[in-house]
């Protein structure tokens, strides 16, 4: 994967993802709209579970689905660290705030065994989660995505706001590298103090800018094309038998995970 | 950090905010028409790239939250975009997570349409006037007001959801301080900016 100058992942990486192994085969043929609702409805059953070992099974089948996919470890990793800043702060304070059975004693402080189990069971949901979410619909292409939405009957409206921003993130990130590198060729150096501030300030403003001249072009172009206040989603969704097995393999799975956390 | 991961929130409070954010967003779209789309979009993808910049702050760096800015240069339209903006960060770039998403967004949405209601009509009044200083007073009004209010919704469901997250809820809160200080100039300064370069960008130029 691209490197930014930062060294995290470039947005044009990350949003159109070209790289990293193909999808398998059997995931790749689901019909998006099948691949969406499984990602909410394996979501939501991973936030129903209340025990850790089925947690940890939604999350193993998440990282399969992830291997699947084609998602690297790597990257994947990469996506979950950002997670973890949030988590860090639950799982240092949750063993000390709820009550129960001590586990460990610090001065006058006690963290107990029901905080520590809490904070674990949030963890693994929250990654499973964004495994889940990642594996299902973050490896479709982002037009496919908005279109599959559609589909499911998100308004039309949203959608194509959607897809005209994902394609104007691609076009304004590239802008946004060229200013980056013009103020670096002029021996910018970011460092915590006014000077910086009020050049990225500048940047964001010319950001702006160029944004919206970019809009007048695309509205001009629309024109010329006799744009007449209404788009269309052009797009024709299958569904085929495979989508049916899928489905119902999708259903067996979460009512045995449900009833598993449920009667053991 | 203006990211909420799935799994912590209880039910009722991730119930309460999926229905105000869908309440929100369907007043917000039937405000906008197809014509605007393309603007909105384009600036929207601005934001989105503008939050990316890591800003360094003391020995650490921030990303910035613009819903402020935001707010103000787009009014309701700020509120469907946010929600695209997330929707794109949760499913490509796995911050925060799927029943999350109206919470997420409520938390980020409303203090810029509270800035919208609030600093609209001062900054299209002082830009009548067409006085700098003034303007740059009122983006760092917006910039600091969109990351405390975003703040302090996000210690509010967090506390809502279990007595069990209220000093977590403190110790973020805290580390929202110097985010919005830095936003708050970085603010003032964009919208000085576009008042020299673009002001068709600002309110009142319609």
């Amino acid at each position: 994967m691209a490197e930014s100058a930062n060294g995290g992942p470039t947005l044009t990486a990350a949003l159109f993802p070209t790289d990293g192994a193909a999808a398998a085969d059997w995931l790749a043929a689901r019909d998006p709209r099948l691949r969406l609702l499984a990602a909410g409805l394996f979501a939501l059953m991973t936030l129903s579970l209340t025990q850790v070992w089925t947690t940890l099974t939604a999350g193993l089948i998440a990282l399969a689905l992830a291997a699947a996919a084609g998602l690297s470890p790597r990257m994947l990793g990469g996506r979950l660290l950002a997670l973890e800043g949030f988590m860090l702060i639950l799982l240092l304070t949750l063993p000390f705030t709820v009550p129960g059975e001590p586990l460990l004693t610090l001065g006058s402080l006690t963290a107990s065994r029901d905080g520590a189990a809490q904070a674990l069971l949030i963890l693994l949901k929250a990654n499973g989660v964004v495994i889940t979410l990642l594996a299902l619909a973050g490896s479709l292409e982002p037009v496919v995505f908005g279109h599959a939405l559609a589909r499911l009957g998100l308004p039309a409206k949203l959608v194509h706001l959607l897809l005209f921003t994902v394609r104007q993130i691609h076009l304004l990130h590239q802008e946004y590298q060229r200013m980056d590198q013009a103020m670096r060729v002029r021996a910018f150096r970011p460092r915590s103090d006014r000077h910086t501030w009020n050049s990225y300030g500048w940047l964001i403003g010319m950001l702006l800018v160029r944004s919206l001249a970019r809009a007048r072009r695309i509205m001009g172009a629309m024109r010329c094309r006799g744009f007449h206040g209404r788009l269309y989603l052009l797009d024709t969704p299958t569904w085929n038998r495979g989508d049916t097995w899928a489905a119902a393999a999708l259903g067996l799975t979460v009512t045995a995970l449900t009833a598993a956390d449920r009667l053991c | 950090m203006a990211h909420i991961p799935d799994g912590v929130l209880s039910a009722p409070v991730l119930i309460t905010g999926a229905i105000a954010s869908a309440g929100l967003l369907t007043l917000a779209l039937r405000r906008l028409d197809y014509d605007h789309l393309p603007a909105a979009a384009a600036l929207s993808a601005a934001f989105f790239v503008s939050s990316l910049i890591s800003v360094p702050v003391g020995p650490s760096s921030v990303h910035l939250l613009l819903n402020g800015l935001m707010g103000l240069l787009l009014g309701w339209t700020a509120l469907p975009a946010l929600f695209v903006a997330l929707v794109l960060q949760a499913v490509f770039f796995g911050y925060g997570g799927f029943a999350v998403l109206g919470v997420n967004t409520l938390n980020m949405a409303l203090p810029a349409l509270l800035c919208a209601l609030a600093l609209r009509p001062v900054l299209r009044r002082e830009r009548q006037r067409s006085a700098a200083r003034p303007v740059f007073r009122i983006g760092a009004a917006a910039g600091a007001a969109g990351v405390l209010l975003t703040a302090l919704m996000l210690a509010l469901s967090l506390g809502l959801s279990g007595q069990a997250f209220i000093p977590a809820a403190q110790v973020l809160v805290v580390t929202y301080v110097p985010l919005a200080l830095v936003e708050a100039l970085i603010t003032g300064t964009v919208l000085s900016f576009l008042q020299r370069v673009e002001p068709g960008l600002l309110p009142g130029a319609e």
